[in-house]
């Protein structure tokens, strides 16, 4: 198992140093200037001398030969200093700090939601198949996966505005300091994003159990005549949660810095937001860290999706 | 009906708006309102972006200010008085007394000097946008703490103005001498309030300065400034989650809000010193044939277009190169005079037609540059392309990102055919609103890349001309000969919308949403 585990972590390495490499350069050559947009993207009337901007250029380096300046970025981050926000001039570190709390806690009440939703409705769905049960839960995830997180954000956001003239905190209260404050903020968003994730999840986990119910093992259980409610209990949903797990993981990666448009009509202050502003002000620094991030996010949650095959299914250790 | 609704209870807003003065300002309270963006840094010097100026401003003071309720009226801030002599080469200003930076140190013309020589002149490694505004500047002298002069090489007729611009924010010559990029990361002004915290990417938090050298100002005990944009903030307004938001509102928003608020809603609206101009690259072949330029402006409905626009986008007025309803601007009597800005439409455009014709383009093709920001870029440049359809001239309408559109109007090397561009300025003064139109060599912002020698002489000509009526005559003869070459033209002023809780007292629209920030008169009424 400790072999196992040690080399999917060397896995991990090539797959991050591809990321780092990719995203430098593909920054670089895309059009245009950093400073230009920094210096002149708000204000047309703005009198900068172009010596103002070479001045800038020079002063966050990117006059600097290409090679230099990933091997001077590089080897920073390898000694775990990220660099400072072209934009803001502070920490990256900081930047990204102050708002993973707050994504953080969203994608763990989303999966939290989700989970709690997704393993019974899809266990009784698949149990209940083509009852009025089965059609029930069906149309509700199915609605889950048409219903776009944002617009269902957006609605949330406009019935509490209609019918209670209020709408969640605009600015962020961490759990620790007041909860009260950060659960009505936070459990808006949580849901909107929620319903969807669960309806992914309860839909993978019916057909993940309808499929299992058909094996072999399954039938021998029931010939043993072990009673149903332990034949779907212990045989059943153990094995079909492999590609649910699959599901999960790959999702709460996904959220990290992925729910831009959420965040934006919940103002939250979040990676995704961070992501979408870095790209917009072409603040390399800070784009470079975000991905590498959010590629350790997905990488992490391989892994650990990984270690959890191999506690679910036995034979993945023993292979 | 709706609009007459809308109309109706803006001018009951701007009566309230004047009864104001009238009514006793409350001391206390915390004023939430919204910033529709974030500032980079805290730097006034090195900023451009109305993101800084609304959070930053209430920190600080500057020499001069606008006096908004009588805009555009100058009154002195840190200057108690100032005489200008006779041949307009030198600015006396005399200090308030007792007036104190935030950390209790004194305020003197040292610190008057150091500010005005980082900005006409900074040191290396600290970033001043505004070296062109002082470039007249010769020498500045401290003959005692109370007392700043400041000698210029030639006149300007702007000079004043400038000394009110909201961004030449006061620093510490103390602590610009132990660090010149101490303002970068550090705010500490003689201002208003005092800085509590900003939390990147959500909100900034000041105090009342209970030392501020205004007795019993500010009215407010703090503020936070949230930074929101879009459709979550009009629903902040909504909810009341914040009472203001001071950039400027669309149309649909305005009476969205209206509709909420009802009578707890103030609208208050002006014409907007922001205008969006189409420049063309005349190093590129049509563009570099005046005929074709010029009919492109001719086809320009600008009078249709500011009625139907309006209606959708934050652009209403018609004017040239100055904003319509300031004293320097052309009459409509003088407007109507001038290429494309004839109430004649069909006879424009048959101008137009023969030109192209004569150019031998009759069937012009080009791809039109515009920024992807949704307003008012998008409903203006659909507008355009229509325009010129009607002319028989086909423009691809190409909207691209802020960095890719920057990139295709780069200053050595511009690719683009024909472009919109934008010019927002904090104040009214042809010295700023004619940058676009000088040739290249001579201003930055020029991205028609032509060489106009003629413009060039008149635009200097006009700047050393402190005689109002005088400027006025030189004036038309820029603007007439700017509009004939067509370099780069005007197409719609914006129209300015605020729409703020009615508990919201003491602020005044000015057609800058730069000036008129520091937030020393503004109360709540609560």
């Amino acid at each position: 198992m400790l072999r196992f585990v040690f080399h999917r972590f060397l896995l991990m390495i090539p797959t991050l140093l591809g990321v780092a490499v990719l995203v430098f350069f593909m920054l670089r050559l895309m059009p245009g200037d950093p400073v230009a947009t920094m210096l002149l993207g708000d204000a047309g009337g703005a009198n900068i001398p172009p010596e103002v901007i070479e001045q800038e250029r020079a002063r966050l380096g990117l006059d600097l030969p290409l090679y230099v300046q990933f091997f001077k970025w590089f080897w920073s981050v390898l000694q775990g200093d990220f660099g400072f926000s072209m934009w803001t001039g502070k920490s990256v570190a900081y930047e990204i700090g102050i708002r993973l709390e707050l994504s953080l806690q969203v994608a763990i009440m989303a999966t939290i939601l989700a989970v709690l939703l997704a393993l019974p409705l899809g266990t009784l769905s698949a149990i209940f198949k083509d009852t009025w049960i089965d059609q029930s839960i069906r149309m509700f995830s199915i609605a889950g996966l048409a219903v776009p997180s944002f617009w269902l954000g957006m609605i949330i956001i406009l019935l509490l505005l209609s019918y209670f003239s209020w709408i969640p905190p605009l600015t962020f209260t961490s759990l620790w300091d007041d909860p009260w404050t950060n659960l009505s903020q936070l459990i808006w968003p949580a849901m909107a994003v929620g319903y969807r994730y669960s309806a992914v999840s309860t839909r993978m986990m019916r057909s993940s159990i309808l499929e299992v119910l058909q094996e072999d093992y399954i039938r021998t259980a029931r010939a043993k005549g072990v009673v149903e409610r332990l034949v779907v209990a212990r045989h059943a949903m153990r094995n079909a949660l492999l590609p649910v797990v699959t599901v999960i993981g790959l999702e709460f990666a996904f959220l990290i810095g992925g729910l831009v448009v959420t965040e934006q009509v919940f103002n939250l202050n979040g990676i995704g937001r961070l992501f979408v502003q870095a790209v917009a002000r072409s603040d390399f620094t800070m784009i470079q860290a975000l991905v590498l991030l959010v590629s350790v996010f997905f990488v992490l949650v391989n892994f650990v999706m990984d270690l959890m095959y191999a506690f679910l299914d036995p034979r993945i250790r023993y292979r | 009906m709706k609009k007459l609704s809308v109309l109706l209870l803006g001018a009951v807003a701007l009566a309230t708006a004047g009864a104001m003065a009238a009514e006793t300002p409350k001391p206390g309270g915390l004023l939430k309102f919204a910033v529709s963006a974030e500032p980079p840094n805290y730097d006034c010097h090195a900023q451009t972006s109305f993101a800084f100026i609304h959070p930053v401003r209430p920190h600080y003071n500057t020499l001069l200010e606008f006096d908004t309720a009588r805009y555009p009226a100058i009154k002195g801030d840190l200057a108690e008085s100032w005489t200008v002599s006779k041949d307009g080469l030198t600015y006396t200003f005399k200090l308030r007394k007792g007036v104190k930076f935030h950390d209790g140190s004194m305020l003197s013309s040292e610190d008057i000097k150091a500010t005005y020589e980082r900005l006409r002149n900074p040191t290396a490694g600290v970033r001043s946008v505004r070296q062109a505004s002082y470039a007249d500047i010769d020498t500045i002298a401290t003959p005692d703490p109370l007392t700043v002069v400041f000698r210029l090489k030639k006149r300007n007729a702007s000079m004043l103005s400038n000394f009110a611009s909201p961004w030449d924010c006061v620093y510490s010559a103390a602590k610009l001498k132990q660090d010149p990029r101490f303002p970068e990361r550090n705010v500490m002004g003689t201002g208003p309030f005092t800085f509590v915290e900003h939390v990147a990417g959500s909100h900034w938090t000041a105090r009342k300065f209970d030392g501020y050298f205004e007795k019993g100002k500010p009215y407010l005990n703090g503020y936070v400034a949230i930074f929101i944009s879009g459709a979550p903030m009009v629903n902040a307004l909504a909810a009341g989650e914040v009472v203001a938001e001071f950039r400027g509102h669309s149309p649909a928003d305005r009476d969205r809000l209206v509709k909420t608020l009802g009578e707890r809603a103030v609208v208050q609206e002006t014409p907007w010193v922001c205008s969006l101009v189409v420049t063309f690259n005349t190093k590129k072949k049509p563009f570099d044939d005046q005929r074709v330029r010029k009919a492109l402006s001719l086809a320009i409905d600008r009078r249709g277009g500011a009625q139907a626009l309006s209606k959708v986008a934050l652009v209403r007025h018609v004017g040239g190169i100055l904003r319509p309803g300031y004293e320097l601007a052309a009459s409509e009597k003088e407007l109507v005079t001038y290429p494309g800005f004839t109430n004649d439409i069909n006879a424009s455009r048959a101008e137009a037609r023969r030109l192209l014709k004569e150019a031998g383009l009759p069937n012009l093709s080009f791809t039109f540059t515009n920024r992807n920001v949704a307003m008012p870029y998008t409903p203006v440049g659909v507008f355009l392309i229509d325009q010129w359809r009607q002319i028989g001239v086909n423009a691809k309408h190409e909207q691209l990102e802020t960095r890719l559109y920057l990139a295709a109007q780069h200053r050595d090397n511009p690719t683009y055919d024909a472009a919109l561009d934008f010019n927002c300025d904090f104040m009214d003064e042809p010295n700023l609103q004619l940058q676009k139109y000088l040739s290249h060599d001579r201003s930055p912002i020029n991205y028609a890349q032509q060489t106009d020698r003629v413009l060039d002489d008149l635009f200097d000509k006009q700047s050393g001309e402190l005689d109002k009526k005088k400027r006025y005559a030189i004036l038309r003869e820029f603007e007439k000969r700017a509009l004939e070459q067509a370099y780069t033209v005007p197409t719609i002023w914006w129209h300015r919308i605020i729409v703020h809780h009615k508990q919201l007292k003491g602020w005044h629209i000015t057609p800058s949403h730069y000036v008129g920030q520091d937030l020393a008169d503004v109360w709540l009424d609560q």
